[in-house]
């Protein structure tokens, strides 16, 4: 694997009126690694992953990209965007388009690829998500899992060279969290650059390359699984898992 | 001695029924129902309004409407996205014009435009139908705006998020996410809009009316002062009705729907 920093993040900090939400973050993510972050709720991970692609503006402090730093006015974000995927929780997908059109809007209104390009490039990734069968159904139809599914879909569509997760499978009934998970150990097995935020400690444990523990905006403790979450340094960091574990 | 509270409802409910047809019967009986027709329903007269209620003065209400509906949507959607715009002197002009186009008459603003502009600046209308619809779609912008604007602000947040982190610009995304999402939800007050521009377009008519852009009000006014009989005007309020009414059906409809539909 060669060393070459994806997303380096240098001094972050944001605060929300009075509230400090992340106090000075420090991390690199290098191409092909996949970073879990975890820790207690309201520790600022979402907001960690949003400063990624600027769906927060950090209050201070640097966000590179790919080369690009986007707190620097004249980065075309939306151009960086492009090339940074992000699942949210709540799936997001477009309610008024289908399954395929949902994977194939962006593709043609952002890279400009012609249509059948577009859909082309959409039903391989529909396939790969096992999903073929659905590309004419709405949002509505589908499961949780499955909406999930397509929006992985979606953000792969655009060829990104980091993919952003947070808690993708937090909004599922518990026998459709595995699919998603599959699809998500799939892609990291392929060497896709991957910033996990998750509750799920199997997933951290079994694929993470590095583990990041997050506690009142700054982070903790970071290692391999095996030194974070097996036999961490911090009595935060024990504290929370131990809590975990028990739920 | 006391009466149950539901027994009580169901005596009041009697007698308000038992009063209603009371009242109707005691109409029918009392009114000179020939007299009546006589004076405000002839049907020679009712012939007489034919063909000039159609080829005239129902299309001219009707291109009156389109043209202040089609340009307070343009203007109302331009009002609305300044309205949620991050720079606050957007937002604060949107929200002044807003207030002061719903503030005063529609009355009021057709002649200040109508009569008052022209006057100060030496100026003419280019065009009798846009003299009458420029100051009707600058009032129903307001509205709209209001309008359009809480179907975007109804679509959630997430849309424009998901939208935004495939690359799209705030303007590509509003245009393919969140407008077409919003749609379904402003479709409803914006046909009301449209009953309510029909009935408004009988106010143009102040302005003065040449022989070709005369309104279904107007013509039905001037039908009266001709016949000395009413027929016109009722003949003409029910060509306002077989215009709103299967909109108004519509918007009922559809409100069911979205109803049935969870949304
Ligand atoms: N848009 C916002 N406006 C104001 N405060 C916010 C906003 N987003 C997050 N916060 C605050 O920032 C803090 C961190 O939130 P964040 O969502 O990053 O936590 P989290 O670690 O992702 O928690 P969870 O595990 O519950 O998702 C919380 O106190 C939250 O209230
Ligand atoms: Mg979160």
């Amino acid at each position: 694997m060669s060393t070459e920093a994806v997303v380096s993040i240098r001094n972050l900090n944001k605060s929300f009126g009075d509230n400090h939400v992340l106090r000075g973050i420090d991390l690199e993510v290098q191409r092909g690694e996949v970073v879990c972050i975890i820790g207690p709720s309201g520790s600022g991970k979402s907001t960690l992953l949003r400063c990624v692609n600027m769906l927060e503006t950090p209050s201070h402090g640097t966000v590179v990209v790919l080369g690009n730093d986007l707190t620097d006015l004249d980065t075309d974000l939306d151009a960086a965007r492009a090339q940074i995927g992000m699942v949210f929780q709540s799936f997001n997908l477009f309610p008024h388009m289908s399954v395929l059109d949902n994977v194939c809007v962006a593709q043609q209104k952002v890279l400009k690829r012609s249509s059948t390009d577009a859909q082309k490039i959409g039903r391989q990734l529909l396939e790969r998500v096992g999903l073929s069968e659905k590309e004419s159904a709405f949002p509505a139809q589908l499961s949780g899992g499955q909406q999930q599914r397509v929006a992985i879909a979606r953000a792969l569509a655009m060829n990104p060279q980091v993919m952003l997760f947070d808690e993708a499978t937090s909004a599922l009934d518990p026998e459709l969290v595995g699919e998603v998970l599959n699809v998500m150990r799939g892609l990291a097995d392929e060497g896709m650059t991957m910033l996990v935020v998750t509750h799920e400690m199997g997933f951290a444990a079994n694929v993470a390359s590095r583990v990041v523990f997050m506690d009142g905006g700054v982070i903790v403790e970071q290692g391999s699984p095996a030194q974070v979450i097996h036999s961490p340094k911090e009595e935060r960091t024990r504290a929370f898992l131990s809590n975990v574990q028990q739920h | 001695m006391a009466i149950s509270k539901r027994k009580r409802a169901q005596y009041i409910r009697f007698g308000v029924y038992a009063l209603s047809i009371a009242l109707v019967v005691a109409v029918v009986l009392i009114v000179d129902w020939s007299r009546l027709q006589g004076a405000m329903f002839r049907w020679d007269l009712v012939k007489k309004q034919f063909p000039g209620l159609l080829t005239t003065a129902a299309r001219n209400t009707i291109i009156f409407t389109i043209l202040g509906f089609a340009g307070g949507l343009a203007l109302g959607l331009f009002l609305a996205l300044l309205r949620l715009s991050r720079a606050r002197a957007y937002r604060w002009f949107a929200a002044t014009y807003i207030e002061i186009f719903r503030g005063i008459p529609l009355v009021v603003t057709l002649l200040i435009l109508g009569f008052g502009i022209p006057i100060a600046f030496q100026w003419q209308w280019p065009n009798p139908y846009l003299r009458g619809a420029v100051p009707l779609a600058l009032v129903a912008a307001a509205y709209m705006a209001e309008t359009i604007r809480a179907g975007i602000q109804a679509v959630p947040q997430g849309q424009m998020e998901a939208a935004r982190s495939l690359g799209m610009s705030y303007s590509r995304a509003m245009a393919t996410v969140i407008i077409p999402q919003a749609m379904r939800i402003i479709i409803p007050p914006l046909t009301n809009e449209f009953v309510l521009l029909i009935k408004d377009t009988s106010l143009i008519s102040i302005l003065g009316v040449t022989e070709g852009t005369i309104d279904l009000a107007r013509y039905g006014r001037n039908g009266v002062f001709d016949s000395a009989n009413s027929t016109p005007l009722i003949v003409a309020g029910l060509a306002y009705l077989v215009m709103t009414l299967p909109l108004t059906q519509l918007v009922a409809y559809m409100e069911r729907r979205q109803k049935a539909s969870g949304r």
